[in-house]
């Protein structure tokens, strides 16, 4: 372990204030107005004066559909993460070990899609998905969904399996393993920490869009969570929606700390250690 | 079990190097083949086309009478040891041993029994529950054999199975290797780099350099009738000793003495043009200090006396190091085998230098000038453009 002198040990700890104060300010601040009662909330105070949950029993009433829009998030995005792991793993698996023409290409192809503008192609998609009867589906969110999350788990992904020694996979296919025996029984445990990040970050991806979900959608149907959210009006067309609205955020960023809770704890680190020499 | 038969076996890559070419060798039933060369002869190549991890661009590839040049590795029922054990480090001992049979879809009671079997063999039975990452090199070493020989395969391939070991071990599991092999008898295939474990535990030794096969032969065969100056300096440790030589009338005309071949030797390398460059090769241990040489022995040599530039006391032997004139072999066969040794050559201020292996007894001393004897039945002769042996035959 490395010793650190007494100022090293302050800078850091400035530092580390520092960063914390930026990245959870505004998170405490939202959960402050959540708990906030209508009558307070532009009391400009950071902490709320009188403590109420009335916020969250208002976000799940009936009438604004965000229990349903939640439904639609969480089905979405996971939908979204499975295929996109799904397909990646294999993609990412045959690019860094085969050797096939156009290899480059996909390479290049996935890049340049996952940089491509979303907001270029939305105002064309809504009307291709309205002919093709996919606007207002889940379905007709998975798919540009997929379209962003393939190239980000690609590239994870391939980063991860070249991490991982060949002579496994020759020591597999010598053990009379097909290759995607030799892929589903020793590469991919092997690359489960590459797969839980590529999970986390399609997964992330796909529910936090606003964008896609917000011109696609229309209805209950498909509508998403942080769409449902900008639809939220006060209880009469007087009161301030805010306190709602902050509840929702609330909300809505829950589901992600659980599966970054759920998948830190697989992404064990130094898992091919022992594969190869002494 | 099988043999195994390589016949005119190509290796081109597609950039236009051909790694291996015209890989004649035919492994018999049980036998244990060495393939050995320097780094770049083409022996894993080899290796890895018997294994089927490679294609073969030409020639066939027989296992078992079998041509399975096309045959995915999976369905040629052989078992390979890498050099870096490849164990699945996601999977215990057990797991990993078990693996294959897993794969063959065999029943738990016989993948049971196999597997304590192959355990019992290589003294696992009590790591079998634990991960390859807890286990020392020797471990993870007998881990990856276990995983070959639970199989029963019709061969073993190992590619340099003992060069992540440690000095001590690596002799320890290259006996272990050696008797597992005899108990099994399983056709073998084993390359190496060390020449040390090519002599042990062959039956046979292939020598390849460049991607050509220059010897196959016993390791006793190799040692005393190297076909080429190559397999003569690659075989044996300290190295044959390489000195510029000509032959004149049965008189062989070396830097530091003129010798008189006895009939055997002059039989043997057949008629040589006088003033023919030619390089003689003696070994460390053909020499002798003269005073510790019979009087029957001496006959069959001739003695000249040097001073010792350097004395290696072994404790059973010296190898002790002399200056041998100025002139030094050039050969391409030599360059190759410099380069195996690190790209340097010993040299003296008089220029190449012959170390010699001199009885325990002999106490001498550096700069004090000794007679040395030189036994003239074992000396070696190679044409100097080839690098062929001389030979009658």
């Amino acid at each position: 372990m490395e010793q650190y002198t007494r100022n090293q040990k302050i800078l850091w700890g400035i530092g580390t204030v520092v960063v914390l104060f930026y990245a959870l300010i505004p998170v405490i601040w939202i959960l402050s107005l959540s708990l906030k009662t209508p009558e307070t909330i532009g009391d400009q105070s950071f902490w709320p004066k009188e403590w109420t949950l009335e916020n969250y029993s208002a976000v799940f009433e009936e009438g604004l559909g965000f229990n349903r829009a939640i439904i639609n998030s969480i089905g979405i995005a996971l939908i979204t993460t499975v295929l996109a792991l799904a397909f990646a793993s294999m993609a990412a698996y045959a690019i860094t070990r085969l050797d096939f023409p156009g290899k480059t290409l996909i390479l290049a192809g996935a890049l340049a899609v996952s940089m491509f503008p979303a907001i270029s192609v939305v105002g064309g998609l809504f009307n291709v998905w309205r002919v093709v009867g996919l606007y207002d589906t889940w379905p007709g969110l998975i798919l540009p969904y997929l379209s962003f999350a393939l190239p980000l788990s690609i590239y994870t992904l391939s980063a991860f399996f070249r991490e991982i020694p060949w002579d496994l996979e020759k020591a597999a296919q010598m053990d009379g393993a097909t290759g995607m025996q030799a892929f589903r029984r020793v590469i991919l445990p092997l690359a489960m920490p590459g797969v839980f990040t590529a999970g986390i970050l399609a997964f992330i991806a796909a529910w936090n869009d606003f964008l896609f979900a917000n011109v696609l959608t229309s209805t209950d149907a498909a509508r998403t969570a942080p769409v449902a959210l900008s639809f939220f009006r006060g209880a009469s067309q007087f009161t301030d929606p805010s306190g709602a609205i902050a509840a929702g955020a609330v909300v809505v960023t829950i589901p992600i700390l659980i599966m970054v809770l759920i998948f830190q704890r697989r992404i064990v680190s130094g898992l091919t250690s022992g594969a190869v020499k002494g | 079990m099988a043999d195994i038969v390589l016949d005119r076996v190509t290796k081109t890559y597609s950039d236009g190097y051909t790694a291996v070419k015209d890989l004649n060798l035919e492994i018999a039933d049980g036998e244990f083949m060495i393939l050995v060369g320097p780094s770049g002869c083409g022996k894993s190549t080899a290796l890895n086309m018997i294994a089927g991890l490679e294609d073969i661009s030409s020639g066939e590839l027989r296992i078992g009478g079998e041509v399975v040049n096309k045959k995915a590795p999976r369905d040629r029922d052989i078992a390979m040891v890498f050099q870096s054990y490849a164990l699945y480090p996601h999977m215990t001992v057990r797991d990993n041993i078990a693996f294959a049979l897993k794969l063959a879809k065999r029943p738990q009671s016989e993948i049971d029994s196999k597997v304590n079997e192959a355990a019992d063999i290589l003294d696992l039975q009590n790591h079998l529950d634990r991960k390859p990452a807890n286990l020392s090199g020797g471990q993870r070493q007998r881990v990856a054999m276990g995983r070959a020989i639970v199989r029963n395969p019709k061969a073993f391939l190992m590619d340099e199975p003992l060069s992540n070991l440690d000095a001590k071990l690596r002799v320890q599991m290259r006996a272990e290797v050696a008797r597992i092999q005899h108990r099994l008898n399983t056709t073998t295939v084993y390359v190496t780099h060390d020449q040390t474990e090519a002599m042990t535990l062959g039956d046979r030794v292939a020598i390849m350099l460049h991607g050509v096969l220059q010897q196959v032969a016993s390791p006793m065969e190799l040692y005393n009738n190297p076909k080429n100056l190559f397999v003569a300096g690659f075989i044996g440790s300290p190295g044959m000793n390489f000195l510029p030589a000509t032959i004149d009338n049965g008189v062989a005309k070396l830097p530091m003495v003129d010798i008189k071949l006895p009939q055997d030797v002059a039989e043997r390398i057949g008629r040589v043009d006088a003033g023919k460059n030619l390089v003689a090769g003696i070994r460390p241990e053909d020499f002798e200090d003269a005073r510790h040489v019979g009087v029957d022995q001496r006959e069959r040599g001739t003695t000249f006396k040097t001073k010792f530039d350097l004395v290696e006391a072994m404790g059973a032997e010296y190898y002790v190091h002399f200056p041998a004139g100025d002139s030094t072999v050039e050969s391409a066969q030599v360059d190759d085998l410099l380069a195996d040794a690190g790209g340097v050559a010993e040299l003296s201020d008089q220029g190449a230098v012959v170390v010699a292996r001199l009885d325990a007894e002999s106490r001498v001393k550096v700069g004090e000038e000794t007679e040395v004897w030189v036994d003239a039945t074992k000396l070696h002769f190679f044409d100097a453009d080839t690098g062929e042996a001389l030979s009658s035959r």
